[in-house]
């Protein structure tokens, strides 16, 4: 450890005992942004709905009861049942799991991959640069649920495959955000610092540009978040995202459902809201942790 | 300037190339083929018979004939051959676009109707009760899946008028009103999606302008406020904007897959979605390359746009 010369320790340490509290960083982000403190909550009753979903279930959520076919939500089935009679409330717990998991699994996979493309393609420059804009313009060229439905499709629904086909056009974006930061950070005195002192190239990109690019890489994670979640809701409603028996949100809104739609509209209604309201939270969140960590977006 | 669109259009056309590539490497990786599934519905297959139907459809020959022979198809214009429908695929393409093009256009009238305006209300009352509303409104566009928002209007219809829109598709020479209010609906989903992008463009780029000092002159020469920020401030506001609805136009041909879905319109956006579902390759192939090359011809013109909005952008030095 003879190449950590800078006297990195010291400062941090000092700066740790200046920092305000955890609570109070909390605090102060709630009264200065309402919204994202909306935002931040709703995804934290999401995350613990698809913790605890075993625990909040009424029913099996994959048990069919044909005497309870298309049941009205009441005290029975609290949001209703569907034409196989299973419990929509605990379907749509269920499918919080199934959503989350799909949705952090696939902007985690992304934003990284396309992070590790950006850090590379910023930090070396050159024709490595150039070349790797060129393919990333071709994977952007797409719409993004275009790209996604073709992936999946060629790939057979399943949810890992899902994953990778929600994740592969979230990479050129991610790596476009993480790029032009790299690009305004390689510049910095205390990289030419760590150059001059000597430390090998990895070292500098991984450990000393890498981790300043944490701010945008966060609000990358949490505006990626709410379209991974609607594209995979839309993939599922096409029958071409997460297969039976899972239940997932989008698919409770395919065919079947708008089959029966008229008669019972509760199942069109609370599978679409808990979608809303799960990409509403993440995009509220989302907006929030801009304005605060990546002040040259605010207000974007 | 020449120069500058020559460059682009190279650009343009190299990405197509890659693209290409994607396409139809994606598409290959798929398990089973169109024979797979003509054949899983008959049971016993008789080897034979199938190799005569691979063979008939080019699925014999290796992997980067079957590629060239497609580009050198695009390139004369020919767009090969439907499987499922034993139809030149131009022609099941060709009566799908007005579908398709109108209803895009459409969404697109509705963004900006919808967008612009609220931008500029929303950052000339900054921080107002107004402001919290407009932009919450445009978030919740955002977030709710253009396909559940146009069920949910199917259904309101139904509930509160006990009007049920047609099912099948409309033609305007049929029945024009009937067609109008059956594009309007999905135009609104996908428009008011949309808007929220536009929206909040106008506002973050008007909000600048406005702290510039010409904004102030004119103020202080008394001239009144809806002029000074029409007039004024939103014809410097409004190139950021353009930028985004050139964006927002690959975006809503997103949005329309399954909008069309839903819907039941029979465009080009849900005939990629049966395709796909059919391992039709020629169709897919074609309708996503058909994609691109519209996304990467309106982000051009989108840049060529602006050499008339702004005369202080100049290409070609």
């Amino acid at each position: 450890m003879a190449t950590r010369p800078l006297g990195v320790e010291a400062p941090g340490v000092a700066l740790a005992l200046r920092r305000p509290g955890a609570w109070t960083v909390l605090g102060r982000f709630c009264r200065k942004k309402p919204l994202g403190a909306i935002g931040g909550f709703l995804m934290l009753v999401i995350l613990l709905t698809a913790v605890f979903a075993d625990q909040l279930q009424t029913y099996d959520p994959i048990a069919t009861d044909a005497g309870q076919s298309l049941a009205r939500p009441g005290a029975d089935h609290w949001l209703g049942s569907d034409h196989l009679g299973r419990d929509i409330y605990s379907r749509i717990v269920h499918g919080a799991r199934v959503s989350l998991i799909v949705g952090l699994a696939s902007t985690l996979m992304g934003s990284v991959l396309g992070g590790i493309i950006g850090l590379l393609s910023g930090y070396v420059g050159g024709k490595t640069d150039l070349i790797t804009q060129r393919v990333m313009d071709i994977l952007q060229g797409l719409p993004l649920l275009v790209l996604a439905l073709v992936m999946s499709a060629a790939l057979g629904p399943s949810i890992p495959n899902v994953v990778i086909a929600i994740s592969i056009p979230i990479i050129p974006r991610a790596a476009r955000v993480i790029r032009a930061s790299v690009l305004s950070i390689r510049e910095m005195q205390y990289v030419e610092a760590a150059r001059a002192v000597g430390l090998r190239h990895v070292r500098i990109a991984f450990r000393h540009v890498l981790p300043n690019t944490i701010g945008p890489f966060i609000v990358l994670c949490t505006a990626q978040l709410g379209s991974a979640i609607l594209v995979e809701a839309a993939l599922s409603f096409l029958g071409l995202g997460v297969p039976e028996p899972y239940p997932s949100w989008g698919r409770m809104l395919s065919v079947s459902a708008a089959e029966y739609a008229q008669k019972a509209p509760w199942l069109v209604l609370f599978p679409g809201l808990a979608i809303s309201l799960a990409v509403f939270g993440s995009n509220l969140l989302g907006d929030a942790l801009r304005d605060t960590l990546d002040p040259r977006l605010r207000g974007a | 300037m020449k120069t500058y669109i020559a460059q682009r259009l190279g650009i343009g056309f190299l990405t197509l190339l890659g693209m290409s590539i994607v396409i139809f490497g994606m598409l290959r990786l798929a398990p089973g083929d169109i024979v797979d599934i003509l054949f899983s519905t008959g049971g016993y297959v008789n080897p034979a018979e199938r190799a005569a139907i691979e063979k008939e459809l080019g699925l014999d020959r290796p992997v980067w004939v079957q590629y060239v022979e497609w580009i050198r198809q695009i390139v004369t214009g020919d767009l090969g051959k439907s499987y499922r429908y034993d139809l030149p695929a131009w022609e099941i393409i060709r009566p799908l676009i007005p579908v398709t093009v109108e209803l895009a256009v459409l969404s697109l009238i509705v963004s900006v109707v919808l967008g612009v305006p609220f931008g500029v209300i929303s950052a000339v009352r900054q921080d107002t009760g107004l402001d919290y509303a407009l932009r919450v409104f445009s978030l919740a566009g955002l977030s709710m899946p253009s396909f559940w928002l146009g069920m949910v209007i199917i259904l309101s219809l139904v509930a509160w008028f006990g009007w049920i829109p047609p099912v099948t598709y409309v033609s305007p020479r049929e029945n024009f009103l009937l067609h109008c209010v059956q594009f309007a609906l999905p135009s609104l989903a996908v428009g008011y999606r949309s808007s929220a992008l536009i929206m909040r463009i106008t506002r973050s780029s008007l909000l600048e302008v406005m702290r510039e000092d010409y904004i102030r002159t004119a103020r202080a020469k008394g001239q009144s406020g809806r002029v000074v920020i029409w007039r004024h401030a939103l014809k410097n506001a409004i190139l950021p904007v353009v930028t985004v609805i050139g964006i927002e136009f690959a975006f809503l041909i997103g949005g329309l897959v399954v909008t069309e879905t839903v819907f039941n319109l029979p465009g080009l956006a849900r005939f990629l979605v049966e395709a796909i579902l059919w391992r039709d390759y020629p169709i897919v192939q074609n309708l996503v390359m058909f994609i691109a090359i519209v996304v990467i011809l309106s982000n051009l013109f989108v840049d060529m746009l602006y050499g008339f909005l702004d005369p202080r952008v100049r290409y070609g030095h």
